[in-house]
């Protein structure tokens, strides 16, 4: 056996590689972020700059960080909690795993985009849209209300993808305004109608193709590819439902501190800079898209002014994740 | 394999007793390797009949089930076509340029599926189908028929033939009753290979929109970790996997296929294609254009064009290195592994080294995503503070290849039998310096051979990796991954390219054996 401690040796020489980045003078805070990874590639290089404080990021999705907290319980590295959508926000703090936030992070975001308990804030946001393609559907033929495309005469129609986590933040602001029975019926209706893909930008990507006629998504898709080549939106459009309509549910992205957070302090150091006027611009600044939540700061125009989104009113706490997953299993779009 | 070695031991030295570091090492090979079937029993156990029932009729479970049954029948059928087609045609008629056409032949095993996949839809949404499912999948894995076919039909005794048409069969009549009894053992096995290949295949069907068991599990996984949902499947699919072993094993039956004599040594007969020879080259060159042409032609379009971003130095230098170093590990590991199994295997047999020895091989028919879920749950609730590190990911792997592994130690652990060492004593070297200088250079070659295979294997692995690779590290494959889920193909070129690359010289290893032992049927 005298390869074995060659072996462990090359092992451990791949274990450190992956740990080498990060040599370890001053704080560092680890970061779980389930937000875009190159938004936060973007923002935490300028807040290492802006306080030494180092940041390391461990990319995942909202479902799938949220899990791991919880089997992490009091032993999780992490100091900082980022999601894309709050349901997973909402299902860590129910563990009561979040610690209070304090003002400096909390004050610059309007009370609508935070829960009252104060253990986590929103930072940015992103509106419910319907990409469409122009010569599959023309502009008069849209409809008013996304629950419309439940209805047959959108048989064929409409894509959307239910595994993402995106999607069932929608299904849950629909369960919150339309309650459950309404939900159901619009997703026995949808999984008539559509088209299920694996992630919006192939959504995206195949009402452009002309593949499907409508796609259910968050506005920044669209915008993001416009603003990169255009390659897989340049013949499709946005469709804004406004009107406090289901369809224009403005879902918010979650940033909180972990109770058992080593740093806690450089770690409300790092949410306060997200919100705050500094680290807001920078956000919107970014290729990101998504709407900034401090009033002071606005994303560039061409992308349609957040005063003009005419969203629904639906609190923060209040979308219900787990029951979202059992509709969606109701309806057989998994198990 | 192992008759040759009983007699050496008889007529060697060595102790008929194993020692037991050895088999203390053996064991926890075996024990390890078992792990992911254990996590499936006990699994099935604390899941508990109700729950079972529930998830089993749930409206999504009849989509999953029927799509992996229709997708297994129509691409095992499909590779099974091409690839004895293709075998007869380049091993037993005049056909034009055989070698080459084999290489040819085989070379889309250099193209990982989901690469192919990605080659597909990036060119066309056509193959968002069932029937694209089928075209895309069996294209990347009939090779699998192909080669063992090729070999078995390289290898075959003529004179049977020559019996069968004397006897007045014709050449199709012949080729039923006589040529396919003969070699369906190879072609068995390969439809084995290529079931279970399908049952596995995740990032393709991903990327073709067509949803089976295996990216069920993964979707479950995304909403609910490792819950009840995703478990419940992978034992659905664990169950398919037995199926097919069981299929197989059902079809070969009991029949016997020695023979008396040692038969004639000359090749075959090959059939006259005559006028129909640009036919069947013409679509030979079909087949190319759609295994090769498609997937790599769009490649180098996306190569080209790059337009998701400029070419991505740093981030491909670090996957690079990454999947390198996993590569290496994964592949030393395996064969270290390996080792004592084999060892024990060749110079031991007995009812506990058997036993050892055949743990080591039903990992062989694990799917990668079942595999690694049962990683996922064993670190999360035995040793929490190994979860989400490259340890259990290499472990993960070495399950996964180890069976690769210990069928190459073992054939090199024969080539230095111990009465080669008696010698070496008797001839005055001390027993240390007869196992440096008679058995390690006898047997590195192989050693050298079985790390590489496996690394070949680690560095294309997506499936398990995208579980079990902690949070942060990113191997080309995952790369590849993010970037081609989210459409952005020019980005996931670089990575497609270097995956190629890193697949083609396992693929020259295997399109070779496959005809070593006759090479000159196919010259």
């Amino acid at each position: 056996m005298k390869r074995l401690p060659l072996a462990l040796s090359l092992v451990l020489v791949v274990a450190l590689g992956g740990a080498a980045c990060s040599s370890d003078d001053g704080p560092k805070i680890v970061v779980y972020n389930a937000q875009h990874e190159q938004l936060l590639e973007e923002i935490a290089p300028k807040f290492e700059k802006k306080t030494g404080i180092e940041v390391e990021l461990r990319n995942g999705s909202d479902s799938e960080l949220a899990a791991q907290l919880r089997q992490e319980g009091e032993a999780s590295p992490a100091d900082v909690f980022l999601t894309e959508n709050t349901p997973a926000m909402s299902a860590v703090e129910r563990e009561g795993l979040l610690a209070p936030l304090e003002a400096a992070a909390t004050d610059p975001i309007p009370a609508q985009y935070r829960p009252d308990s104060g253990l986590w804030t929103g930072f940015v946001a992103r509106s419910t849209v319907l990409v469409y393609n122009p010569s599959l559907v023309s502009e008069d033929q849209l409809p008013a209300s996304i629950m419309d495309l439940a209805d047959p005469a959108w048989a064929g129609k409409v894509s959307f993808s239910p595994t993402g986590a995106d999607f069932q933040a929608i299904v849950a602001a629909v369960l919150d305004l339309k309650g459950e029975d309404a939900t159901r019926r619009w997703l026995e209706g949808l999984k008539a109608n559509g088209t299920v893909y694996d992630g919006n930008n192939v959504v995206l990507e195949s009402v452009n193709s002309g593949e499907v006629a409508t796609g259910i998504e968050y506005h920044y898709y669209w915008y993001r590819d416009q603003a990169e080549s255009g390659e897989n939106s340049d013949a499709s459009e946005l469709h804004f439902f406004g009107d406090q309509d289901p369809g224009a549910f403005l879902s918010v992205s979650g940033a909180g501190v972990l109770k058992t957070a080593e740093h806690p302090d450089e770690a409300q150091q790092f949410v306060a800079y997200l919100t705050s006027e500094e680290g807001q611009r920078a956000l919107a600044d970014s290729y990101a898209l998504e709407y900034p939540l401090n009033p002071a700061v606005s994303l560039d125009p061409s992308v349609k002014p957040f005063a003009e989104l005419e969203p629904p009113t639906v609190a923060v706490s209040d979308l219900d994740g787990d029951k979202v997953v059992e509709l969606l299993s109701d309806a057989g779009f998994v198990l | 394999m192992g008759r040759p070695t009983t007699t050496v031991r008889r007529l060697g030295a060595q102790a008929a007793r194993p020692p037991g570091v050895l088999v203390l090492l053996g064991l926890l090979v075996a024990a390890t390797s078992l792990l992911p079937l254990g996590f499936v029993v006990v699994s099935a156990a604390e899941l508990g009949p109700a729950e079972a029932w529930h998830l089993l009729t749930r409206p999504r479970f009849d989509d999953l089930l029927w799509n992996t049954t229709r997708l297994l029948v129509g691409g095992v059928a499909l590779s099974l076509a091409l690839g004895v087609g293709c075998a007869w045609l380049v091993v037993r008629t005049d056909l034009p340029l055989a070698r080459l056409w084999h290489g040819v032949l085989c070379a889309p095993l250099a193209v990982p599926a989901f690469v192919n996949g990605y080659g597909w839809i990036s060119t066309t949404h056509a193959v968002q189908s069932y029937w694209g499912a089928v075209l895309v999948v069996s294209l990347s894995y009939y090779p699998l028929v192909y080669l063992p076919t090729v070999a078995a039909l390289s290898r075959l005794d003529s004179s049977v033939e020559d019996v069968a048409a004397s006897l007045g069969a014709g050449a199709w009549s012949s080729f039923f009753r006589v040529v396919l009894p003969a070699i369906s053992p190879a072609v068995l096995g390969g439809a084995l290979l290529v079931g279970l290949h399908l049952l596995g295949e995740y990032g393709a069907l991903q990327l073709l929109n067509f949803p089976t068991l295996t990216t069920g599990i993964l979707d479950q996984y995304r909403i609910s970790f490792n819950g009840p949902a995703a478990t419940m499947l992978a034992l659905v699919l664990v169950a398919f996997c037995l199926v097919l072993l069981g299929l197989e094993m059902l079809a070969r039956g009991h029949r016997r296929r020695s023979r008396v004599g040692s038969g004639v040594g000359r090749a075959a007969a090959r059939h006259r294609l005559g006028r129909s020879a640009p036919a069947w080259s013409a679509a030979l060159l079909g087949l190319a254009l759609l295994t090769l042409g498609v997937p790599l032609l769009s490649l180098l379009r996306w190569l080209v064009r790059g337009s998701s971003s400029s070419l991505p130095g740093g981030d491909l230098a670090a996957a690079l290195t990454t999947t390198l170093g996993l590569a290496v590990a994964g592949g030393v590991l395996a064969t270290v592994a390996a080792l004592p199994i084999a060892w024990l295997a060749v110079r031991y047999r007995g009812v506990l080294v058997t036993a050892i020895e055949r743990a080591v091989y039903p990992a062989n028919a694990l799917p990668g995503i079942v595999v690694a879920l049962a990683l996922v749950t064993i670190s999360i609730r035995v040793v929490p503070s190994l979860y989400q590190t490259l340890p259990v990911l290499v472990v993960g792997y070495v399950i996964l290849f180890l069976p690769r592994a210990a069928v190459g130690v073992r054939g090199t652990l024969e080539l230095a039998p111990p009465v080669l060492e008696d010698v070496a004593t008797s001839l005055g070297c001390t027993r240390t310096g007869a196992a440096r200088r008679v058995t390690l250079p006898l047997v590195l070659p192989g050693l050298a051979a079985s790390v590489a295979l496996v690394s070949l294997a680690v560095g294309t692995e997506l499936t398990a990796t995208l579980l079990l690779a902690p949070i942060g590290t990113s191997t080309l494959a995952t790369e590849f991954w993010s970037r081609a889920a989210a459409v952005e193909y020019g980005a996931a070129a670089p990575y497609a390219l270097a995956l190629v690359l890193l697949s083609a010289p396992a693929t020259w290893l295997l399109g070779r054996a496959a005809v070593s032992r006759n090479p000159r049927r196919l010259a």
